[in-house]
């Protein structure tokens, strides 16, 4: 698919052009790719956001006429609502998507459980009361991954969403990831531009090229599972760092 | 020595009082002439005397203020959504809307008399016009202003436009909507009182017209002095109230720059 933005002079930035991509129901994907090379547009046409100037977009066998309404989405700012409890923020998604906007008013108690069930899980127990801005960024992140999974969507879109966090505290979340996608099963597309994250995390890393981004290898990674973090200092693991970051390098040329 | 806080608190007072008494000092010191600039003692002699028509008059422009400040809030909050709401509503209005707030209202005054003859409703009119622009603004920035990620996030739920004015624009806008009550009332208050100098029978800002022209200088500045106090009360009742309302945007840092 190709997506042209028009731009505010007239003279249009093609983001993305000849883009094909193709993920399994219940796979990892990563992307990878140099910095303006259309990841986020990526995300934004497949989640039905953008529409594309040419080609289809099908997410579970459907072609995607407008936003899905399914899917879960974080950023690299976790944007969460400064006037709601953190509670009250993974909560939002199951006031918008039915069927539960509709019976969200009579089972409040048992969504709040539902919510404090999977801030438990991200590590996040007790802190369903407190307002976001008493929360570290790392814990504003884990609230946002729990805000984009609590309406169990099928699909979950991360664009960069651990960009903004310290060493430790990503890598932390990446075990947060792992965890949660072992245990639900959903399907995730994850953007980075951090090579260790994408072979540390994924199933196929897929590099893009430079703007018009299109992809331009994928790879396979066959490291076991579950992955522990020391895995991140095996040749093997170094190895697919390494190959990835060379093909990294070609594109940018 | 006192502790900070304490002096704190007493130096508005102790700064009024010294300017009372420094005010009261050169009157005396260079014998000015009451007509010119009364002394406070005064002033204060004749806020006494004349009490029951300062506060009758005070009530009148408290009810003026009051009531084209409603018509403002109510006429702001309208115009300030749908302006939000569309970018090509927004672009449309947005000339007509700085032409007329770049308007002098006291310009508009004898329209309004001419319409609506002498009396409280070119006041309150005048309240209204001059009040109403602040609320609008703010309003309509709180509703454009979404982060466009957080807006990425619902719309990729299937939420409408309805939806995410309801669940992040109206309270992400009431910081500022609150925030804009305090300007807005400050500046209705100087509108039903130009109103009613101009053209009125009642009102602070008639007495000391009518006062003037007798050249009753001590209740020219009673009245004046009335007008401040009704102001700090009313601006302080609405920093208060947007204080109590929208206090995660004060611990948030959310919204700094308004
Ligand atoms: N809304 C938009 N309007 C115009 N151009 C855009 C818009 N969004 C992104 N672009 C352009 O499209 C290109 C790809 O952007 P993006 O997908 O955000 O890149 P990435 O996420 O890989 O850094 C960039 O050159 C950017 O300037
Ligand atoms: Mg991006």
């Amino acid at each position: 698919m190709t997506l042209t933005y028009a731009g505010a002079s007239g003279d249009g930035v093609t983001a993305v052009q000849g883009l094909d991509l193709n993920v399994e129901r219940g796979a990892f994907a990563a992307v990878v790719g140099p910095s303006g090379c259309g990841k986020s547009t990526l995300m934004k046409l497949a989640t039905g956001l953008v529409r594309p100037n040419e080609g289809r977009i099908a997410v579970d066998g459907a072609l995607v006429k407008g936003p899905v309404k399914i899917a879960g989405m974080a950023f690299q700012n976790a944007n969460l609502l400064p006037w709601r409890t953190i509670r009250d923020n993974v909560l939002l998604p199951l006031e918008i998507v039915e069927p539960h906007r509709r019976r969200f008013r009579r089972n409040k108690a048992d969504y709040a459980a539902r919510a404090d069930r999977l801030l438990a899980l991200v590590g996040l127990d007790g802190f369903a009361e407190r307002f976001p801005w008493e929360l570290s960024g790392g814990m504003q992140q884990r609230t946002s991954l729990c805000r984009a999974l609590i309406h169990e969507p099928a699909l979950l879109m991360l664009d960069e969403p651990f960009a903004a966090l310290d060493a430790f505290t990503r890598e932390e979340l990446w075990c947060v990831l792992r965890d949660l996608w072992a245990r639900i099963g959903f399907t995730v597309i994850l953007v980075t531009h951090d090579l260790r994250e994408a072979a540390f995390l994924a199933d196929t890393v897929h590099v893009m090229s430079a703007r018009p981004g299109r992809i331009v290898a994928s790879r396979a990674i066959e490291l076991p599972r579950p992955r522990a973090l020391d895995i991140c200092f095996e040749p093997e693991f170094v190895d697919i760092v390494h190959d990835l970051r060379s093909r990294i390098s070609e594109v940018r040329q | 020595m006192m502790p900070a806080s304490l002096m704190e608190r007493a130096a508005p007072v102790a700064f009024t009082l010294g300017l009372g008494i420094l005010w009261e000092a050169i009157c005396w010191l260079f014998n000015i002439d009451p007509i010119i600039l009364p002394a406070p003692s005064a002033i204060a002699e004749s806020a006494v005397t004349h009490w029951k028509p300062l506060l009758r008059h005070s009530g009148a422009t408290m009810w003026t203020t009051l009531a084209g400040f409603a018509i403002a809030v109510a006429f702001g909050v309208v115009l300030g959504m749908v302006i939000g709401w569309s970018r090509a509503i927004y672009r449309g209005l947005y000339p007509v809307m700085v032409g007329f707030n770049s308007i002098p209202k006291v310009a508009v005054v004898p329209i309004l008399v001419i319409w609506f003859g002498i009396g409280e409703i070119p006041a309150i009119l005048t309240a209204f016009l001059i009040s109403f622009f602040p609320i609008v603004v703010n309003v309509a920035t709180g509703l454009a202003t979404t982060e466009p990620e957080l807006e990425d996030v619902l719309r990729a739920l299937g939420a409408r436009k309805l939806d995410i004015i309801l669940k992040v624009g109206i309270p992400r806008a009431q910081p500022y909507f609150f925030g804009s009550l305090k300007v807005a009332i400050t500046l209705a208050f100087v509108g039903s009182v130009v109103s009613e100098t101009i053209a009125a029978n009642a009102g602070i800002g008639y007495l000391m017209s009518v006062a003037g022209t007798n050249f009753q200088m001590p209740l020219v500045f009673a009245g004046l002095i009335a007008l401040a106090i009704e102001g700090i009360a009313m601006y302080a009742l609405f920093a208060f109230i947007e204080m109590r309302t929208t206090r995660w945007a004060f611990r948030s840092s959310f919204a700094a720059g308004t």
